[in-house]
């Protein structure tokens, strides 16, 4: 089991035909826990929605590999099959879906990879059961299921959602981007513990995080620093410490190029880093 | 079975004709005759008429069609969509015009419940129907559609309750078309004070084993035909009804309609409108709270593809105080398909504390489909709530990556985001066989997008 590879080489990535990542190295076993860390507007998001296929982040460049087999041959909905989750920073809402419904189908669809469009989804039956089981883990209340996909919810709820998203697909890989923010001190822990619990050993974790709570419950086997579309630093768990303790200061005075790149993106647009900062 | 074609279509000839064969009192044979005499004054409309400027029936020719004065070539349709798993309390069918088969439980019967084909029962119940008949609260004059369909109405629906009697299980009524086939129909729904009932009608269009004289299956989609109708619902003071009407016709077919409401004091009308067939459709929605407290919710569900045109023009029309109407109408768009939908909410001088609302959805699933939304108030009175609004968008990429991200295919989230989409109007319809009918019929249509 823990020999799940994923493997990303030399990945360059555009937006609108603007370069972001401009060639990142990432191997990731099954099993272990990376944290990856970097100033906003490094793009850490990028390389997680790249990875899941989003349409819009173009790879001009590299290769994304889960055992050797190409992932960016595939669309999102096939990665997601093969067994790639992401917990997104800001999930969208889908009016009028009921979280049980979508669940069920996606739940379905990861299970059973080959399954045809209109084929029997799982039993309802077993589905509830299973669902219900996973909300009272994460202290989720029963209604939660009938509500619409992030349709009004509260930051907090929203990413307990993506939580719960991540235990009833059990994906091989997942990328959990800031799962922690937007949450109260004790939803941090519970969303941390629940983490340890759905993914530690058992799958391999991308966390993407500007807090220490996540880690602390989830102490990586490697942290990366991202700046200006690179990962210009590798370490352990003591690198996350320093980072969230002493600030990104040493890292942009190492790096001076990526640190002079991360600043031309932002100063690119200004009106999208409000809206991130707002969060 | 002959199929001759008659040697007339719709001229004054045909009209006696038609008039000389129907056995009918003197008092409704000369209400035909003025309105055919409306009819033949009356122009087509053109893109000069204010309802007609987005909607071109110039290759409508009326020539093409036969009044539908012979028995239909056949004598059974198929179920509807809207009964699946229902228990009814009577049901009616007609194809091309012509009733086919209809029963109504005699338990109701005995309580003077009517239901039924309305020139049947008419025979039958002429001086207790005669009111009814000439209140012609959709007036013959209205266009030239309203005229023809006053004038020369041969088949359509009675359903009619008595004071106080509550119906618990649907009636339901579906109105069939063959290929080249016309319906041309008045349906009339009267509920005394108190009464209650629960109506569920439909359209579709058959292709026919002409030798044989059965059905044999839906029609070829582009099959030609015409449907011009008139409805009629009058609710006593207290009385409650749900109406349901589903258009889906093959795509060859015009509709155009006009049915109108109107409520008496503290009378309830939950009215659903689904769309899904016809080549051009015009329909005029109307419903005037003409008693105090009365109220009206309309839900509107239109799916339209290929180069199909749907144009609604609706009015809530207070009249009395503390009336309310919510009108909501969502349209899905694919392919070269167009809506225009002009509502109007009207509130008289005397309808003090009304509240009434309007709101117009549009999906855009195509670069190449058009939605025109334009909705409208007009109010005399100050004391009043009245809201409207309206949205036209696309199906946005964000929510069809999010679900594609849980191992949806493209296909399947799109189908999903447009089911979410018409939720929120399904949700008002307390009929679990309509909702689920209209989310399978939505669903079957979805298609690629983009
Ligand atoms: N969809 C997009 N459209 C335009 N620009 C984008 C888009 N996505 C990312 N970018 C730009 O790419 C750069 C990296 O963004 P990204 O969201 O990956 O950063 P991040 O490291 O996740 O930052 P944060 O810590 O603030 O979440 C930024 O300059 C951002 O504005
Ligand atoms: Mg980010």
């Amino acid at each position: 089991m823990a020999t799940d590879l994923l493997t990303i080489t030399d990945l360059h990535v555009s937006v609108d035909d603007k370069p972001i990542l401009r060639g990142v190295n990432l191997r990731m076993q099954r099993g272990e826990t990376h944290a990856l860390m970097g100033p906003n507007g490094s793009g850490k998001s990028t390389l997680g929605l790249a990875l899941m296929g989003h349409p819009k982040y173009v790879v001009t460049q590299g290769a994304i590999e889960l055992n050797g087999v190409d992932l960016l041959a595939m669309e999102a909905d096939a990665r997601a099959r093969a067994g790639i989750f992401m917990a997104f920073q800001r999930p969208v809402a889908i009016p009028g879906v009921k979280m049980a419904d979508f669940l069920r189908h996606a739940t379905t669809n990861v299970r059973f990879p080959d399954r045809k469009e209109g084929e029997q989804l799982i039993p309802m039956k077993d589905f509830r059961k299973e669902l219900r089981a996973k909300m009272d883990h994460l202290r989720m209340d029963v209604e939660f299921a009938r509500r619409y996909v992030n349709d009004g919810f509260s930051g907090g709820e929203m990413k307990r959602a993506e939580i719960l998203q991540m235990a009833m697909l059990q994906p091989k890989f997942a990328i959990l981007d800031e799962t922690d923010s937007g949450l109260d001190a004790d939803a941090v822990r519970l969303a941390s513990e629940s983490i340890a619990e759905i993914g530690r050993n058992n799958m391999g974790l991308l966390i993407i995080t500007h807090h220490d709570k996540l880690l602390e419950h989830n102490p990586p086997d490697f942290t990366h620093v991202m700046l200006g579309g690179r990962i210009v630093e590798t370490g352990g768990v003591e690198l996350a410490a320093e980072l969230y303790s002493q600030g990104y200061d040493r890292i942009r005075r190492t790096y001076p190029e990526a640190e002079a790149e991360n600043r031309a993106m932002l100063d690119h647009d200004e009106p999208q880093l409000s809206a991130v900062e707002r969060e | 079975m002959t199929t001759a074609l008659q040697p007339f279509g719709f001229d004054t000839d045909s009209f006696e004709a038609f008039l000389a064969q129907r056995a009918e009192p003197d008092w409704l044979l000369s209400m035909r005759r003025q309105s055919w005499d409306t009819y033949s004054k009356l122009a087509w409309p053109t893109r000069d008429h204010e309802e007609w400027i987005r909607t071109d029936i110039r290759t409508f020719r009326i020539e093409n069609f036969r009044p539908p004065i012979q028995a239909p070539p056949a004598s059974v349709a198929p179920p509807g969509l809207l009964t699946r798993e229902v228990e009814l309390a009577g049901a009616c069918v007609s194809i091309n015009s012509h009733s086919t088969s209809h029963w109504l439980a005699p338990q109701l019967a005995s309580k003077g419940v009517l239901f039924g084909s309305l020139p049947e029962l008419l025979a039958d119940n002429a001086d207790r129907l005669r009111p009814h008949l000439e209140r012609q609260i959709v007036l013959p004059g209205y266009d030239k559609f309203a005229a023809l369909t006053s004038a020369f109405w041969i088949g359509g629906q009675l359903l009619f309750v008595p004071r106080g009697v509550r119906v618990e299980l649907p009636l339901h009524s579906l109105a069939a078309l063959t290929a080249d086939g016309v319906d041309l129909q008045k349906t009339l729904v009267i509920l005394e004070e108190g009464a209650e009932a629960t109506m569920l009608s439909e359209t579709a269009s058959l292709s026919v084993d002409v030798e044989a004289g059965n059905v044999v299956g839906s029609a070829p989609a582009e099959s030609r035909g015409l449907h011009a109708g008139i409805t009629e619902i009058v609710q006593g003071a207290g009385s409650r009804l749900r109406y349901v009407n589903l258009q889906n016709w093959g795509t060859g077919v015009w509709h155009f309609a006009h049915q109108k409401a109107r409520l008496e004091r503290d009378a309830g009308l939950q009215w659903t409108l689904a769309a899904l067939g016809g080549k051009t459709a015009k329909v005029n929605q109307q419903v005037e709270l003409a008693g105090k407290r009365s109220e009206c919710q309309v839900n509107g569900v239109m799916f339209t593809e290929g180069r199909q045109h749907f144009s609604y023009h609706t009015l809530q029309h207070h009249q009395a105080p503390e009336t309310r109407s919510d009108f909501l109408y969502k349209s899905a768009l694919q392919d070269k398909s167009r809506t225009v939908w002009r509502g109007m909410i009207k509130v008289d001088p005397a309808a003090q504390k009304t509240d009434g609302y309007q709101r117009n959805d549009n999906l855009l699933l195509s670069d190449t489909s058009r939605a025109d939304s334009i909705p409208g108030l007009e109010i005399e009175a100050d004391d009043v709530r009245c809201t409207h609004g309206s949205t036209s968008g696309n199906v946005e990429e964000e929510l069809i990556f999010y679900a594609c991200s849980r191992g949806l295919t493209r296909r399947e989230a799109v189908r999903l985001i447009v089911t979410g989409f018409f939720q929120q109007v399904l949700d008002r319809i307390t009929i679990p066989s309509v909702r689920d009918a209209l989310v399978n019929a939505i669903a079957q249509r979805v298609r690629e997008y983009r």
